[in-house]
């Protein structure tokens, strides 16, 4: 019910169409053109004036279309081809080549940094193991100096010893020997003391020696 | 006026020439094909003009268009199928920048009329047919001769093939012209529902909800059938070079 209203509204409309351009005299230019053009579009116009032709069924208009359609197309696919598409395709092949480029570059320092790494490592192990070394030779070199001096001490103190003990055996053995003289010395005395005779010499003598085996 | 959901597809005509009696009157139809061709170059020309390495929006948006369309072809037709990479992205972009210029209000949709998509099929069955007797010379006819086929059959099915290849171009500009204009005229009609519905008082204005919900609805669902039209002109097109490429590939 509707369209049938709508369609019914086509009539008085269609004048106002072709009046759009102002300049054009209204329904006139329709008309003429399809008469002088072969009788297919004409009849196909004539159906239009109808008001039962379906606009996009209507030839009338085909070669117009056709025409600007191939400019136009025309025009755009040259557009396309020759600027836009070369453009675009340089684009994202640059952008590729770029980001190609960027990841050589970074795995080119990566493994520069490895090398880097690997180099500190060496180096550090080996300063690692050089100052093993000195700490061991310093430690070497104490040590022997440590027992060195104390062999030096020792000598010392068993050269002083056996100094001390010759020392000691001679005192010992001077003492010893005025022992046996004290004795005889103390012997004559007493004797002198309780009987009041004087013993010979050599009697004190040997006894103080039987003493001294004794004891 | 207003209401009649076939007005929209009338063609006017703007500088009336005629050549030789033919009227090749620069219309509205002509005026919304440069206002197409200007946009689609406009935008690919200004969007990509910058050459940047880092792509702003419209570069992306272009960008990708691009690489749609690249890796459409190439898939579809093979990487001997790029040297036609330019045609296949032209028709995309120009059918796509149709299709959402026919969506404004107002706009004529280039792609409603059944002459202009049947050109476009043309022009792409006309690159099939030249290329491939170019490339193949008449090797290009075993397109129609599947291999491994009995005997007997061949006939049969060399008609059949004839007859799809004949109905292609049919096929390819009807698909697009008759998504195009009924979903228009769906529109329109809709869209009149609620403009009529609402003079009719205020249960009319509690009805005209309806049709005014289907009308957004199919607006959207619009928009979706301007990029799947496009779409599929470009992916049919790929399909048919490639037949154009590889004759013998069934």
């Amino acid at each position: 019910m509707f369209v049938t209203s709508a369609y019914a509204q086509t009539a008085p409309a269609a004048p106002e169409t072709p009046a759009a351009p102002g300049a054009a005299p209204a329904g006139d230019p329709h008309a003429a053109p399809a008469g002088e053009v072969h009788t297919e579009t004409g009849v196909a116009h004539g159906g239009e004036h109808g008001g039962g032709t379906f606009p996009p069924f209507d030839a009338t208009y085909f070669p117009s279309q056709i025409l600007w359609l191939v400019i136009t197309f025309g025009l755009f696919y040259l557009l396309m081809k020759k600027v836009i598409v070369p453009r675009v395709g340089g684009i994202l092949e640059h952008r590729h080549d770029r980001i190609a480029q960027d990841l050589d570059e970074a795995s080119r320092l990566k493994s520069e940094a490895d090398a880097a790494v690997e180099t500190y490592e060496r180096e550090l192990a080996a300063a690692r193991s050089k100052a093993h070394t000195i700490a061991e030779t310093a430690r070497e070199a104490a040590k022997g100096k440590a027992a060195a001096d104390r062999a030096a001490i020792e000598t010392e103190l068993a050269q002083k010893l056996s100094v001390a003990e010759t020392r000691i055996g001679e005192i010992k053995t001077q003492a010893f020997a005025q022992v046996g003289q004290i004795a005889e010395e103390t012997a004559s005395a007493i004797i002198d003391q309780l009987i009041g005779a004087k013993a010979s010499g050599d009697d004190i003598k040997a006894a103080v020696a039987a003493a001294k085996t004794e004891a | 006026m207003a209401n009649d959901p076939i007005h929209q597809f009338q063609i006017s005509k703007i500088v009336p020439i005629e050549i030789g009696g033919i009227d090749f009157s620069f219309t509205n139809a002509s005026l919304f094909m440069v206002a197409t061709v200007a946009c689609a170059a406009g935008f690919l020309y200004f969007s990509t003009s910058q050459r940047g390495l880092i792509p702003g929006r419209a570069q992306s948006v272009a960008e990708m268009s691009y690489e749609f369309i690249a890796g459409m072809l190439r898939e579809g037709a093979g990487s001997h199928g790029m040297k036609f990479f330019p045609l296949v992205f032209s028709l995309f972009m120009f059918v796509l920048t149709a299709n959402l210029l026919g969506m404004f209000p107002y706009f004529f949709t280039v792609t409603s009329q059944i002459i202009v998509t049947f050109a476009l099929a043309l022009l792409v069955i006309g690159t099939v047919l030249v290329y491939g007797f170019y490339k193949h010379g008449l090797h290009f006819l075993q397109l129609f001769v599947p291999s491994g086929i009995p005997g007997l059959l061949i006939p049969l099915v060399v008609a059949i093939e004839v007859i799809s290849f004949l109905s292609r171009p049919i096929s390819l500009s009807v698909r697009l012209f008759a998504n195009m204009l009924a979903g228009h005229i769906t529109l329109k009609v809709f869209a009149g529902f609620v403009a009529s519905l609402g003079t009719m008082g205020a249960l009319g204005i509690g009805g005209a909800v309806l049709p005014l919900i289907m009308t957004v609805a199919l607006t959207g669902l619009e928009f979706l059938v301007a990029f799947l039209q496009a779409y599929v002109f470009a992916v049919l097109t790929c399909m048919y070079l490639n037949d154009a490429i590889h004759p013998g590939g069934h």
